[in-house]
């Protein structure tokens, strides 16, 4: 991560990480009653800056609030930023309220990244989410996806409450469906009109899907879902060193100083979000 | 070594004034602080600590970072400017020059904080040598020597005059503004002095306080000892402790709406607080308890495990003064070394 650079704006003069740029919401999707996905290009087009799977970016309404939300989108797309945001805060009300052609503030990206290019490369991948937590895994589903020769098969393993709480519903059927080696597994929690797909809680069908352990799995969801999907994926054999999380507490400044986000020696913004769950369990449980 | 007479102190504040702000310890309404320097201030440098230490010099405990207009329709973001003009602060002590050194750590670290690291750049420190330590103190235990402070510039008041000795390229500047206002001096007097320093040290209650078993091994041994559930009771949550706290660097980030546009500035913040790590799906640390292991394992365990060993208390003695329910770090470090857990 580069400490500073140039403010586009004022030549010479440094602008520090704690500074945002403006970005333009150039498109909004609804996803589900609570998560919009917002689109955002700089204001010349293009995108704010350049990311890695997993890095997050804080974003901005002036007077508002500011907050880190993970970047949904891969950097594979070259043309903008996505951000998946669930109504549950001030500042995410008052986002879900924004309109097309709105300016908003982002600083980024902040954090380290899923390991794509080294431990993940030529691995068979098993993605476990639930809820809004496809957020931070669609970056790097759509990363693998575009670069599908360096990945082994790559199996989804996504849920939530209702078939109208699926995030990405769209992409899920369209794309991610129709790409070969690629299997994906739905489930909602309860039986619902008009959904003919797995009903059950995602744990559970984690154990029936019955994964052979020649793969590296990534799983992010609700305190609740890791604990036991974690619990399911050490009875099939799978070793802590082989699945990894991206963790999420309250951050204010990004960049490791402002002291929110510490946990045991690490900093999640700045050590983080991306960990192994052997370095989850070096962790004191304050997560 | 050179030296200036005590009484001849003003005109050399006086003459450090005209070319870099001075910020030294002032009397106003019967407490010392740091504040600025003019011909009126009723400056003390008999007071050993200030009730605030002189972290806000370089972080102040409230500062814009940018500010956010609409210029033609157009949200407009502009950068509080750095600063950029050389001050001086005197009378630093040595546990409050060892704290800056915590806190350069944290925001010179990468990425480097550009509003801290300018005040740094152009900050010259003048340190002075503690002749009466206090009870509360205890910068011994943390490899301190209250009788050589670090610094710029380093100053000793012996008797009726002050000694000064530049220490580094910017004290050699600054000493060089001011040359015409000392003479030479002798060091043994400055020796002595050091040496009588140094004899209140070993004899106070606290100087010889036992680290064994903090640093970065601390973080996993002592997480959960049932020490904390014993010790954080009376704890009020006032924050008081990490206000007055000379390495206490959590911050809080805000904006305020002027009428014309939207400033967002930075603000001390506590770890101590029980919505400091509250988010929209819920909070990682929900009890008193929590909070108040957070502080004492981040600065004798977490802290060092990322410095080299380095502890971010310097042993100052202002949360052993200042804690309304006499709650502090001595009486932490007391009550493991009698559990030894």
């Amino acid at each position: 991560m580069e400490a500073m650079h140039e403010c586009k704006h004022n030549p010479g003069f440094m602008r520090d990480t704690l500074v945002p740029m403006v970005g333009i919401i150039t498109d909004i999707r609804t996803e589900t009653p609570d998560v919009k996905t917002f689109r955002v290009n700089a204001p010349e087009g293009g995108k704010l800056f350049e990311h890695l799977p997993g890095q997050c970016a804080m974003v901005c309404v002036p007077g508002v609030g500011e907050a880190m939300f993970s970047i949904t989108s891969s950097p594979t797309n070259k043309e903008y930023q996505e951000f998946s945001i669930k109504r549950c805060g001030v500042l995410t009300e008052h986002l879900h309220s924004m309109q097309v052609g709105d300016e908003i503030m982002v600083r980024g990206p902040y954090g380290n990244n899923f390991p794509v290019e080294t431990e993940l490369k030529g691995k068979n991948l098993l993605f476990i989410a639930g809820g809004i937590a496809l957020a931070p895994l669609r970056s790097v589903i759509n990363y693998c996806l575009d670069n599908r020769e360096n990945y082994g098969e790559i199996d989804i393993l996504y849920g939530s409450r209702s078939a109208d709480d699926l995030v990405q519903r769209k992409e899920i059927e369209e794309v991610w469906c129709k790409q070969p080696g690629v299997n994906v597994h739905l489930t909602i929690d309860r039986e619902q009109e008009g959904w003919d797909g797995h009903v059950g809680f995602v744990p559970s069908y984690l154990k029936e899907l019955a994964f052979d352990t020649n793969r590296t799995a990534i799983l992010c969801g609700p305190p609740i879902m890791i604990k036991f999907c974690l619990q399911g994926l050490k009875e099939m054999g799978f070793a802590m060193e082989q699945v990894y999380t991206t963790l999420e507490l309250r951050m204010k400044c990004g960049v490791g100083k402002c002291g929110r986000c510490n946990i045991g020696t690490k900093y999640v913004c700045k050590d983080g979000p991306v960990f192994r769950f052997d370095q989850v369990d070096e962790l004191p449980n304050e997560y | 070594m050179l030296k200036i007479k005590k009484s001849d102190l003003a005109a050399l504040f006086a003459r450090i004034s005209e070319k870099n702000d001075l910020f030294l310890p002032v009397k106003t309404a019967g407490k010392t602080n740091f504040a600025a320097w003019d011909e009126a201030a009723d400056v003390d440098l008999d007071t050993l600590k200030t009730v605030k230490s002189p972290k806000d010099a370089f972080f102040p405990q409230s500062e814009n970072l940018y500010t956010c207009n609409r210029e033609d329709g157009k949200l407009k973001v502009s950068p509080e400017k750095l600063t950029d003009e050389p001050f001086v602060l005197f009378g630093i002590r040595a546990c409050d020059v060892r704290a800056i050194d915590v806190l350069d750590r944290v925001f010179l670290s990468e990425p480097v904080d550009s509003y801290y690291a300018a005040r740094r750049e152009h900050g010259i420190i003048v340190s002075y040598a503690c002749n009466n330590p206090e009870t509360s103190c205890f910068c011994k235990v943390f490899g301190i020597d209250a009788a050589v402070p670090a610094g710029d510039v380093v100053t000793w008041m012996v008797g009726e005059e002050l000694y000064w000795e530049a220490k580094t390229e910017k004290g050699e500047a600054l000493t060089a503004q001011v040359r015409d206002l000392l003479v030479d001096a002798d060091v043994a007097t400055v020796e002595a002095a050091q040496a009588a320093i140094r004899s209140i040290i070993e004899k106070l209650p606290n100087s010889n306080l036992s680290l064994e078993g903090w640093g970065a091994e601390a973080a996993k041994t002592r997480f959960d000892s049932p020490v904390w559930e014993q010790l954080y009771k009376p704890c009020l949550a006032c924050g008081t402790c990490t206000f007055v706290c000379p390495t206490c660097q959590c911050y809080d980030i805000k904006d305020y709406n002027t009428g014309n546009g939207v400033q967002r500035f930075r603000c001390w913040d506590s770890c101590m607080y029980s919505d400091f790590t509250m988010m929209a799906h819920g909070n990682n640390r929900t009890s008193q308890m929590q909070r108040f292991r957070q502080r004492f394992l981040h600065k004798l365990a977490y802290y060092p495990a990322n410095n080299e060993g380095m502890f971010s208390c310097v042993g100052c003695g202002r949360c052993v003064d200042k804690c309304p329910s006499h709650l502090n770090i001595v009486k932490v470090i007391k009550a493991f070394e009698k559990e030894g857990v």
